[in-house]
C-alpha cells in the first residue's frame, strides 16, 4: 500500500499508515479470541434430551442450561400461558394458587425443586404434570417461574410479554406474613 | 507555529508560491508523525480513506455470508446451515450492506471528494467527522463480534416487532441490532451535517449554486435526505430498545401500543435510504460520463432538478412496503401514484446520459463501461419498480424473490456499479496511481454478467411463488433450476469483486503513476496533485463555469491572501460564494476518539442495564466538555510586513 | 404459480401483461438510444479542445427528444396507474355485497394455520382444522385473518394477493377461485425460524364435494378398535400428546396446537413439511425438532411401542 519511491514531500501521503496495519493486526487477534469464548446465555439447543427421572437432591447438571438461558426462559414463559399455568398462578401473582413473584417458596425455589413441583405436583391442587409435559418442557417453565421473582440475570429476561402487563403482587408486609425459616434453603418436603 | 520570523510570510500571494508556499502550508496542515497522528487526525482525505476502507471490508463480509445463503439456496431442502445461523446470516447481509457498507461508503466519498471539488482546504467540522468514523467502526464492530459469538440479529434487518420484541426474540440479539443502527445514525447524521455546512459555505469564490458540480449537487441534497430521515429510525430503533428492556409498550397491542408504528417509521426512514444509496450513484455517472464523452453532461438542469425531485419524492412512498398490512385501499392510491411519479426525473436522468454519451466523443474505458451496465441494469430495476408500485401486483410479488432481484437491480445497479466506476475513475486521487485498465475491464465483465446470471433468475423465481427469508424451499414447485442458477452467478459475480479489489490493492503499489489529471477531467479535483497534499490546493482557485479545468486549460485564476501559519479555510457566500469570511480550521485532536470510546461504552452497556444510561453519560460529558473547552486565545492575526 | 385460477389471480394476470408491454417497450426504447450512442461513436469535443474530425452537437434535436421521451413515460405511467387503481377497484368490488359467502377465520401462529369455518346461523356446524382450506368452486369466502404471536401474511399465489396478519389487528380477505384444483399457500412474511415451512394447502373442488366435506369434518374422532390403536389412544389421552392437541369427541380439548381429529385427510403435516401417510407420521411424532427445528412441538422421546401404537392411532384420523 506504499507510494512509489521516487515521490518525496508531502505529496507521498500513503493512505493507509504502518501503525493502521499493526492496529489491524492486532484487531484481528482480539477478535479471533473472542471467537473461541462461546455465549451460553444465547445458546438455542432446540432438542432437549428427556431422561430418566433424576432429580436427585443435590444441584442437578441441567440447571445450568436451563438457568440463565434466554432462550429457555422465554419459551418457558410462553408453555406458563399454554400449559395454563396462569389459570391458578395468574402472571405471578397468584389467585387460587400462590404468588410466584414473592420470596416464599413452599417447596423449595431452586430450579430442581421447581422441576419437581411442577412434575409431581403438591398437595392442596397443584397437580402432576409428568407425562402431560415433557421434563424439558418442565425445566424451561422452572426457569420462567424463578424469574418471576427476579432470580435470573437482568439480561437473561425480557422486559416484557406481548400480552397485558402483570400487576404487582401485594408484599409480604401488605399480606401481614412473616417469612418462615428456612424459606430459601431447601424443599420442606425434603426436611420433614 | 506562529512565531513570524521576517522572512516568513504570514500569507499566500505573488511572495510565496511555488516550493516555499509548499512548504510552509505543509508544516502547517500536514498531521502529526506516527500512530498518534494516524489516530488524531481532521484531515478529511485520511478519514475518507479509512472509511472506504472499513466500508469495503464489509462489503466483502456481507458478500462472504451471501455466498453462504446462496450455498444453502442451491438445492432443495438443504441442510448445509441450521435455519438459526441462516436467519442470523440473512439479517447480518441485509444490516451490514445497508447500513455498514451501503450509506458509509458513499458518505465517505462525499467526504474525500466534496472539498476537493469545491475547492476547499478541509471539510466542515472536522473533529467530528473524526468522530463519526470511529462511531461507525464501533457499530461495526459490535455487530460482527456478536455474529461471531452466536448473538448476531435473526429478525431481519427491517426487524418487524413484534418478532423483534422481547417476547419473540429473547436475548440480546436485536438489542445488538438496535444499538448498531444508533451507532450508524450518529455517524450518519455527522457527516451529514459536516458535508451540508462544507457545501454550502466553503465553496470556490465564484462556484455559485448553479456551478457545482453535479455530485456536489447530489451530496448536498443526499446529506438533506439523510437528516431528515434517519431520526425516524433512531427513533424507532429507540422505542423497541425501550419495548425489550424497559419493558415500555410502544408496539405491544395488548396495551394499546402497536406493532404497525414500527413499520411506518422505519419505512419513512427506509424509503429515502434507497435514494440516499442510490443518488450517489447519479453523481458518480454523471461526473464520469462528462470526462469520458468529453462534453459537459446534457442537460445540468434537468438532472439537478431530477435529483431534487427525487430527493423529495422519496418521502412520500413509504407505505408501498406495506400494501400487504391492510390499511385503507384509497390511501394506496396515493402512494402508488407517487412511487410510479419517481420514474419521471429517473427516465430524464437515463435520457440525460445517454444524450451525453451519443453526442460527445466517448472513450470506452473502464468507468465507462460501469455507466452503460448502470443504465441498463437500472432501467430494468426501475421498470420492476413500477411493477411493484401498483398494489394488485405488489400485493402478488411482495416479499417474494422477485423484491429481491428488483432491488438489487437498483442498489448493486444503481449504486455500486457507478461507485466501481467511481472508484475506478479516482483511484488516482486516492493513491496517485491508476488502476490497471485490462483486469479493469475483466473484472467488470465478471461483475456485470455474474450480476444478471444472479439476479435475473430471481424474477423468476419470485413469479413462482418462492417467499423472501426462507433458509430452504421444497421441490416440486420448479424452483430448483434458478436457484441453481443464481448460485452460479454469485460466484461469479462474487470473482469479478475479488479480481476489482486484486486489481486495486495491486494498482495501489504497482500502478501507473498518473499526473494531476490523468483523466483530462473538469473538475477542481484534478486541479491539485495525486494523490491531494494535505492542504488540497497551494492557492484557492476561483471558479467561472462549470467546467474550470476545460475552460480554463493552464491557467486556473486563484485567490490568494489565507494565512499559511495556521489552518484557514475561506467561507463564502450560500448562493453566489461571493468570499465572505476567512475562519480556522481545527487542528488534530484525539478527543474524538475519546468521546466515540465513552459512546461506545455508553451504548454498549445500556443494552444490559438502562443504569447506563445514566453513569455513562458521565464520562461522555467530560469528553465532549474537553473536546469543545476553549483552547486559550486564537492565534494572533499577522500583519504583513 | 400466479395463474388466474381465482379472481385476483385473473386480474393479476392482466394487469401485469399490460405492465409487462408497457415496461419491455421503454426498455427497448432506452437499449435502443444506448445502442446508437454505442455506435455512433462521436459528436464533438466539448472539452476546450478543437475536433476536427468531430461533427456538430445536436442539442436541439436532443432537447425535442428528451420532452417527447418525458412526455412518453407520463403518459405511460398515468396509465399504468389509472389500470392499477382501476383493477383494485375490481378486486374490492366483485363481491355483491347481498351475496352468500363462507366465513373462514385464520389464526396464524408460529409455524402453522389454525382455521376455523364459523357459521354464524349455526354455530353447531363450526368446525376446526389446520394447515388446510377446502373452497367450493365459485363460491366467495370471507377470510378473516389474524395472528396470536408475530407477524405473519397469507398468500395463496394462485387465488389472491397477500394480506398481512397482525396482532392486535384483524384484516380480511376474499377469496373467489373459478376453478377446481389444489394450490399451495404459503407465509409470506418473515415470522420466525420456521418461516420457511409455513404452508397452506388449498383444495378448490365442487359445491357437493365441499358439502360433503365440511360433513366428515363435523363428526367426531371414531373410537380406536385394535389393542393397538387402543394403546395409541390410551397414550394420546393420557400423556403429552393432549396437552396441546384436541381431538372432537374425545377428552383432548387443548388449543394450544393444531386440532388432530380429521389429520389423515389433509394433505401435509406440520404446516407443509411433510406430505401426509404413515412414514411422515412416524418421522414427525418421533422427532418433531428433527424435521422441523425450532417448531413448538416437543420431542417427547416416544420408544418404539409407543411410536407403533400413537401411530396407529392417529391413522384412525380420517
Amino acid at each position: 500500500m506504499r507510494l512509489p519511491k521516487g515521490r518525496t514531500g508531502c505529496l507521498s501521503h500513503p493512505p493507509l499508515s504502518p501503525p493502521c496495519i499493526q492496529g489491524g493486526r492486532l484487531a484481528c487477534a482480539l477478535f479471533l479470541c473472542l471467537g473461541l469464548t462461546a455465549c451460553d446465555r444465547e445458546q438455542r439447543s432446540l432438542n432437549g434430551q428427556p431422561k430418566a427421572e433424576t432429580i436427585a437432591l443435590a444441584n442437578d447438571p441441567r440447571d445450568l442450561s436451563y438457568q440463565e438461558n434466554s432462550y429457555q426462559l422465554s419459551q418457558g414463559q410462553r408453555l406458563y400461558k399454554w400449559m395454563n399455568c396462569s389459570g391458578c398462578h395468574a402472571n405471578g401473582g397468584g389467585g387460587m394458587g400462590p404468588p410466584l413473584m414473592d420470596d416464599e417458596w413452599r417447596y423449595g425455589g431452586r430450579m430442581e425443586d421447581i422441576v419437581r413441583t411442577i412434575l409431581h405436583g403438591r398437595p392442596n391442587g397443584m397437580p402432576r404434570f409428568e407425562g402431560k409435559i415433557t421434563e424439558q418442557e418442565a425445566w424451561q417453565i422452572a426457569s420462567y417461574v424463578r424469574s418471576l421473582s427476579a432470580q435470573q440475570g437482568q439480561d437473561v429476561l425480557s422486559a416484557r410479554p406481548d400480552s397485558m402487563s402483570a400487576s404487582e403482587p401485594p408484599t409480604l408486609a401488605e399480606r401481614g406474613k412473616v417469612l418462615p425459616e428456612n424459606n430459601l434453603t431447601g424443599p420442606k418436603d425434603e426436611q420433614n | 507555529m506562529n512565531v513570524l520570523s521576517g522572512k516568513e510570510l504570514p500569507r499566500d500571494g505573488e511572495m510565496l508560491q511555488g516550493e516555499a508556499l509548499h512548504a510552509r502550508l505543509d508544516k502547517t496542515w500536514r498531521r502529526d508523525p506516527g500512530l498518534w497522528g494516524w489516530v488524531t487526525t481532521t484531515d478529511h482525505k485520511d478519514i475518507a480513506h479509512r472509511y472506504i476502507v472499513t466500508a469495503f471490508t464489509f462489503l466483502v463480509l456481507g458478500g462472504l455470508l451471501s455466498l453462504v445463503m446462496r450455498l444453502q439456496l442451491a438445492t432443495p431442502e438443504s441442510g448445509l446451515i441450521s435455519p438459526d445461523r441462516y436467519d442470523q446470516i440473512f439479517t447480518m447481509h441485509g444490516t451490514t450492506m445497508m447500513f455498514l457498507f451501503a450509506v458509509p461508503v458513499m458518505e465517505a466519498m462525499a467526504v474525500f471528494l466534496v472539498p476537493l471539488m469545491i475547492g476547499s482546504r478541509n471539510i466542515a467540522f472536522p473533529r467530528l467527522n473524526a468522530f463519526s468514523y470511529w462511531m461507525y467502526l464501533a457499530g461495526g464492530i459490535l455487530l460482527w463480534v456478536a455474529f461471531i459469538l452466536n448473538i448476531g440479529p435473526d429478525a431481519g434487518w427491517f426487524s418487524y416487532p413484534p418478532l423483534s420484541g422481547p417476547q419473540f426474540s429473547p436475548g440480546k440479539r436485536i438489542d445488538i441490532w438496535a444499538q448498531m443502527v444508533t451507532f450508524t445514525e450518529v455517524a450518519a447524521l455527522a457527516v451529514s451535517v459536516e458535508t451540508v455546512a462544507t457545501i454550502l459555505k466553503q465553496r470556490a469564490p465564484g462556484m455559485t449554486l448553479a456551478r457545482m458540480p453535479l455530485f456536489v449537487w447530489v451530496s448536498l441534497v443526499v446529506s438533506l435526505m439523510v437528516i431528515f430521515s434517519m431520526p425516524a429510525v433512531a427513533l424507532a430503533s429507540s422505542f423497541l430498545i425501550a419495548d425489550r428492556l424497559v419493558g415500555t409498550q410502544f408496539f405491544n397491542p395488548a396495551e394499546h401500543g402497536d406493532a404497525l408504528l414500527w413499520q411506518h417509521m422505519f419505512w419513512f426512514f427506509g424509503h429515502p435510504e434507497v435514494y440516499i444509496i442510490f443518488l450517489p450513484g447519479v453523481g458518480f455517472v454523471s461526473e464520469i460520463t462528462a470526462t469520458f464523452t468529453r462534453r459537459p453532461v446534457f442537460g445540468y438542469p434537468l438532472l439537478v432538478l431530477a435529483v431534487v425531485a427525487i430527493g423529495l419524492l422519496a418521502f412520500g412512498l413509504w407505505v408501498h412496503h406495506m400494501f400487504a398490512t391492510g390499511l385503507p385501499r384509497l390511501g394506496y392510491a396515493f402512494y402508488t401514484a407517487a412511487s410510479m411519479a419517481v420514474a419521471i426525473p429517473s427516465g430524464i436522468q437515463i435520457f440525460c446520459w445517454i444524450a451525453t454519451i451519443w453526442d460527445g466523443r466517448p472513450r470506452w474505458e473502464t468507468p465507462l463501461l460501469y455507466v452503460v451496465a448502470f443504465i441498463i441494469t437500472f432501467v430494468i430495476g426501475g421498470l420492476t419498480g413500477v411493477m411493484l408500485a401498483s398494489v394488485p401486483l405488489d400485493l402478488e410479488l411482495h416479499d417474494t424473490y422477485f423484491v429481491v432481484a428488483h432491488f438489487h437491480y437498483v442498489l448493486i445497479g444503481g449504486a455500486v456499479f457507478p461507485l466501481l466506476g467511481a472508484i475506478t475513475y479516482w483511484f488516482p486521487k486516492f493513491t496517485g496511481r491508476l488502476m490497471s485498465e485490462r483486469l479493469g475491464k475483466t473484472s467488470f465483465w465478471f461483475v456485470f454478467l455474474g450480476f444478471q446470471l444472479t439476479f435475473a433468475p430471481m424474477h423468476w423465481a419470485g413469479i413462482l411463488g418462492m417467499p423472501r427469508r426462507v433458509y430452504t424451499y421444497p421441490t416440486g414447485l420448479g424452483l430448483e433450476q434458478v436457484n441453481l442458477l443464481a448460485t452460479i452467478g454469485a460466484f461469479v459475480l462474487a470473482t469479478g469483486f475479488a479480481l476489482f479489489l486484486v486489481n486495486s490493492l495491486m494498482s495501489m503499489r504497482r500502478g501507473t503513476v498518473a499526473g494531476a489529471n490523468p483523466w483530462d477531467a473538469s473538475g477542481l479535483e484534478w486541479a491539485t496533485s495525486s494523490p491531494p497534499p494535505p492542504y488540497n490546493f497551494p492557492h484557492i482557485p476561483v471558479v467561472s463555469s462549470r467546467h474550470p479545468l476545460w475552460d480554463h486549460r493552464d491557467h486556473l485564476p486563484v485567490m490568494t491572501g489565507l494565512r499559511v501559519d495556521d489552518r484557514e479555510l475561506l467561507l463564502t457566500t450560500v448562493m453566489e460564494a461571493r468570499p465572505d469570511l476567512r475562519e480556522p480550521s481545527p487542528l488534530p485532536s484525539s478527543w474524538p476518539l475519546w468521546a466515540a470510546i465513552t459512546s461506545t461504552i455508553l451504548f454498549i452497556s445500556s443494552i444490559f442495564t438502562p443504569w447506563a444510561v445514566l453513569y455513562g453519560s458521565v464520562p461522555v460529558a467530560i469528553t465532549l466538555i474537553a473536546w469543545f473547552w476553549p483552547k486559550g486565545p486564537v492565534t494572533p492575526e499577522p500583519v504583513i510586513q | 404459480m400466479s395463474g388466474g385460477d381465482g379472481l385476483d389471480g385473473a386480474l393479476f394476470n392482466r394487469l401485469f401483461a399490460l405492465f409487462l408491454i408497457v415496461s419491455l417497450t421503454m426498455l427497448a426504447l432506452v437499449l435502443a438510444f444506448l445502442a446508437a450512442a454505442w455506435f455512433r461513436r462521436g459528436g464533438v469535443r466539448q472539452d476546450g479542445v478543437a475536433d476536427e474530425n468531430g461533427r456538430a452537437s445536436r442539442e436541439p434535436l436532443l432537447r425535442a427528444l428528451l420532452i417527447g421521451w418525458t412526455a412518453l413515460i407520463a403518459i405511460g405511467l398515468i396509465g399504468l396507474t389509472f389500470a392499477s387503481f382501476l383493477t383494485d377497484r375490481g378486486m374490492a368490488d366483485a363481491i355483491p355485497p347481498d351475496r352468500r359467502t363462507i366465513n373462514i377465520i385464520v389464526t396464524a401462529k408460529q409455524f402453522w394455520w389454525d382455521v376455523n369455518y364459523a357459521f354464524d346461523n349455526e354455530p353447531s356446524k363450526n368446525i376446526r382444522t389446520a394447515n388446510e382450506l377446502h373452497l367450493p368452486v365459485g363460491v366467495p369466502a370471507r377470510v378473516t385473518l389474524k395472528s396470536s404471536d408475530v407477524i405473519h401474511s397469507f398468500w395463496i399465489p394462485n387465488l389472491a394477493g397477500k394480506q398481512d396478519l397482525i396482532p392486535g389487528r384483524v384484516n380480511d380477505l376474499v377469496l373467489l377461485p373459478n376453478r377446481t384444483g389444489v394450490f399451495r399457500g404459503q407465509c409470506a412474511e418473515f415470522c420466525g425460524i420456521q418461516h420457511a415451512h409455513m404452508a397452506l394447502d388449498v383444495t378448490v373442488e365442487s359445491r357437493a364435494q365441499f358439502a360433503n366435506w365440511l360433513a366428515a369434518q363435523g363428526k367426531p374422532a371414531p373410537a380406536p378398535a385394535s389393542p393397538l390403536q387402543k394403546a395409541g389412544y390410551l397414550y394420546v389421552m393420557n400423556r403429552e400428546c393432549s396437552g396441546c392437541h384436541a381431538i372432537a369427541g374425545t377428552a383432548a380439548n387443548a388449543t394450544v396446537g393444531p386440532d388432530l381429529t380429521h389429520l389423515m385427510s389433509r394433505r401435509s403435516l406440520a404446516a407443509g413439511t411433510l406430505p401426509m401417510g404413515r412414514a411422515g407420521l412416524y418421522a414427525w411424532v418421533a422427532d418433531p425438532q428433527g424435521v422441523k427445528p425450532g417448531n413448538n412441538m416437543p420431542y417427547v422421546g416416544l420408544d418404539a411401542n409407543e411410536l407403533h401404537a400413537v401411530t396407529a392411532y392417529l391413522e384412525t384420523l380420517k
